[in-house]
C-alpha cells in the first residue's frame, strides 16, 4: 500500500489539475462495468448524472452515438449497446 | 489509448474506496455547492465546492476535463479576482506550460510567412489592455427548458478581467496576410485523451481577428495568467463567448477556406436568424446554423438569490450587466411583475466590454417582494421575457425574477 501511496503522491504533484479528483458512483446495474471501462477513458463520469434525468433512450443513443461517432471514442457496438440500455434505464427520463 | 490520466482516476478512486483520504479542504471549504435553481436534478446528485490549485473553492461539475463554475458570490465586483474565476475544458490532457521555451508557431494557406513568437517577443510588441467579459457559450445550460445535454452551467460560467496582451493584429504583420484570407484559427497545448478525438481547434473571421481589441494576453488583472485560465498566453475576443478565447495558444493559422472540424461544426452553433446579433460569421454560416458569435445583452443579479429573506424597509439589490460589446445603456428594475419599471443606479464604466455593475434601493413590503431585471445596451437591445429555445442551451438572457420575503 505504501507504495502506492508514493506513487499516486508523484502523480499528484506531476498533475496539479487533479488534485481534487470527483469520485462519482454510478447506479448499479447491468452495463455498469462498460460504461466504467469506456466512459471514463476519457472523461469524468460526472457527465452521466449531470445530464440526468431529463434525457429518454432516445437521447442517451444519441450521446453516446456524438462519443463515437463525432468524437471517435473506440467502443465497440456491443459494448455501446449495453451502455446504451445502462444509461436509459439508470438515468433516463 | 489509455492515458496516464485515466490510471490516476482508476488509483484514486480505489484509494479512496480504501479510506485513504486525498488532499482534503477545510470544512468551511467542502461545502455543498449552491447551485443555481432550475439546473438538471442530477447535478445536485454530485456536485460539490472543490478546490483547484490557485483557487478558491467552485462548483465542481466535471474534474476531467476541469468543468468549475463561480458561485454567485464571486462575480460581485466589475472585475472577478483570478482566484475566483471560472474554469472551462474539453479535452482532458492539459500540459502545464513553462514560459522558457514557450513559442506561438503562426503561419497557414493563407499567410505569405511563417513565424515563431515567443513570450518575449509577445510582451515587446505594443501592449493592449482591455476590460472584457469572458463567459462560456453554455452559461445558464442548466436553466434550459427543456433540458439540453452538455455541461449543465448555472449562472457562474464567467467572469471579468482586464487583459492585457498583444494585438493579434500585430503578430499577423508578422507574416502577412494574402487577400485570400478568410479566417485566424488557433490551437492551444490542451490535447484529447484519446488520439482520435478531434482537438480543439477555433476559428475567428479575418475583420474580427484584426481588431484592435483582439488580442494574445499574457496577463490576467496584472499578473500572469493562471495556468487554468491559460498559461502562458491566451486569445482574448472581447464581446464575444468564450469558445474562442483559446488556452495556452500554440499554433495560429490564416486560412483560405474554413475551418471544418467537430468545434466549430456542428459544435457551438446556433439557429440562423433566431437571435438579434450583428455579428455574423458568413464563411462558417449554411442555411441552418451559424457560429455563435457576441454575446445577448444580459444581467445578473448577485446581492441576493431568489427566496432569501430581507429585513422590511430599504433593501439594496445590485449587480452585474453587459452585453456583446456595445455597452450598457441602462438597467431597469420592476418590483410589480413588470408593469413598471425604474432605472437602477449604473456604477463604474470600465469598457464597453466590461461588467457594468448596477444597484436599486427598493422598499421592501412585509410579505413576498417581486425584483425583476431588464438590461438595455447602446443598440436599444434588451433581455427577452421568454427563453429562446435552441438545441445547445446558447444565449440565455431571459430577465431573472427573484422573491425577496419580509
Amino acid at each position: 500500500m505504501q507504495k502506492f501511496v508514493i506513487a499516486l503522491v508523484v502523480a499528484l504533484i506531476a498533475s496539479p489539475v487533479l488534485a481534487d479528483e470527483q469520485v462519482i458512483k454510478l447506479k448499479q446495474g447491468a452495463g455498469l462495468d462498460k460504461v466504467e471501462a469506456n466512459c471514463a477513458a476519457c472523461h469524468s463520469l460526472a457527465y452521466i448524472p449531470m445530464n440526468s434525468p431529463f434525457l429518454n433512450a432516445a437521447g442517451w443513443d444519441a450521446a453516446v452515438n456524438k462519443m463515437i461517432n463525432a468524437l471517435k471514442a473506440p467502443i465497440d457496438a456491443a459494448d455501446a449497446k449495453m451502455i446504451k440500455e445502462y444509461l436509459a434505464k439508470n438515468y433516463g427520463g | 489509448m489509455i492515458t496516464r490520466r485515466h490510471l490516476l482516476g482508476t488509483a484514486s478512486a480505489a484509494l479512496a474506496a480504501s479510506g485513504v483520504g486525498l488532499p482534503k479542504f477545510s470544512e468551511a471549504e467542502a461545502a455543498i455547492a449552491e447551485l443555481t435553481p432550475g439546473v438538471p436534478e442530477g447535478v445536485g446528485s454530485y456536485a460539490t465546492m472543490a478546490k483547484l490549485p490557485g483557487k478558491k473553492p467552485l462548483i465542481q461539475l466535471s474534474d476531467r476535463p476541469p468543468n468549475y463554475e463561480a458561485p454567485l458570490e464571486y462575480l460581485r465586483t466589475p472585475i472577478t479576482p483570478n482566484d475566483q474565476f471560472y474554469v472551462r475544458y474539453h479535452l482532458s490532457d492539459i500540459p502545464e506550460l513553462k514560459a522558457e521555451g514557450y513559442k506561438i508557431a503562426v503561419g497557414g494557406d493563407g499567410a505569405n510567412a511563417t513565424a515563431e513568437i515567443t513570450l518575449d517577443d509577445l510582451k515587446k510588441m505594443p501592449a493592449v489592455e482591455v476590460v472584457a467579459v469572458n463567459q462560456c457559450s453554455g452559461s445558464r445550460r442548466g436553466l434550459s427548458k427543456p433540458h439540453v445535454q452538455g455541461v449543465e452551467w448555472g449562472y457562474g460560467a464567467m467572469g471579468c478581467a482586464r487583459w492585457k496582451g498583444a494585438k493579434l493584429k500585430d503578430v499577423l504583420d508578422k507574416v502577412g496576410l494574402k487577400k485570400e484570407a478568410i479566417e485566424v484559427s488557433f490551437n492551444g497545448a490542451d490535447g484529447p485523451a484519446v488520439a482520435a478525438t478531434p482537438d480543439f481547434i477555433k476559428s475567428i473571421p479575418v475583420w474580427k481577428a484584426i481588431e484592435e481589441s483582439t488580442i494574445i494576453a499574457y496577463e490576467m488583472n496584472g499578473v500572469p495568467l493562471p495556468h487554468l485560465n491559460g498559461f502562458p498566453a491566451r486569445i482574448i475576443v472581447p464581446g464575444w463567448t468564450g469558445t474562442y478565447w483559446m488556452k495556452h495558444v500554440i499554433a495560429i493559422n490564416v486560412l483560405t477556406k474554413p475551418e471544418a472540424n467537430f468545434w466549430m461544426n456542428p459544435a457551438y452553433r446556433i439557429p440562423v436568424g433566431k437571435f438579434p446579433l450583428r455579428d455574423r460569421f458568413l464563411s462558417q454560416e449554411n442555411a441552418a446554423s451559424t457560429p455563435i458569435t457576441e454575446m445577448v445583452v444580459n444581467s445578473l443579479i448577485t446581492s441576493h438569490r431568489n427566496g432569501d429573506k430581507v429585513k422590511a424597509g430599504k433593501v439594496t439589490v445590485s449587480g452585474m450587466a453587459w452585453d456583446g460589446g456595445y455597452g450598457i445603456s441602462s438597467v431597469q428594475v420592476s418590483t410589480d411583475g413588470g408593469k413598471s419599471w425604474s432605472a437602477a443606479k449604473l456604477g463604474e464604466d470600465l469598457g464597453r466590454f466590461a461588467f457594468r455593475p448596477w444597484s436599486f434601493d427598493l422598499s421592501a413590503k412585509k410579505g413576498k417582494n417581486s425584483v425583476m431585471v431588464n438590461a438595455t445596451n447602446k443598440l436599444g437591445q434588451s433581455q427577452t421575457a421568454e427563453l429562446i429555445f435552441n438545441p445547445a442551451g446558447y444565449h440565455n438572457n431571459v430577465m431573472q425574477n427573484i422573491t425577496l420575503t419580509a
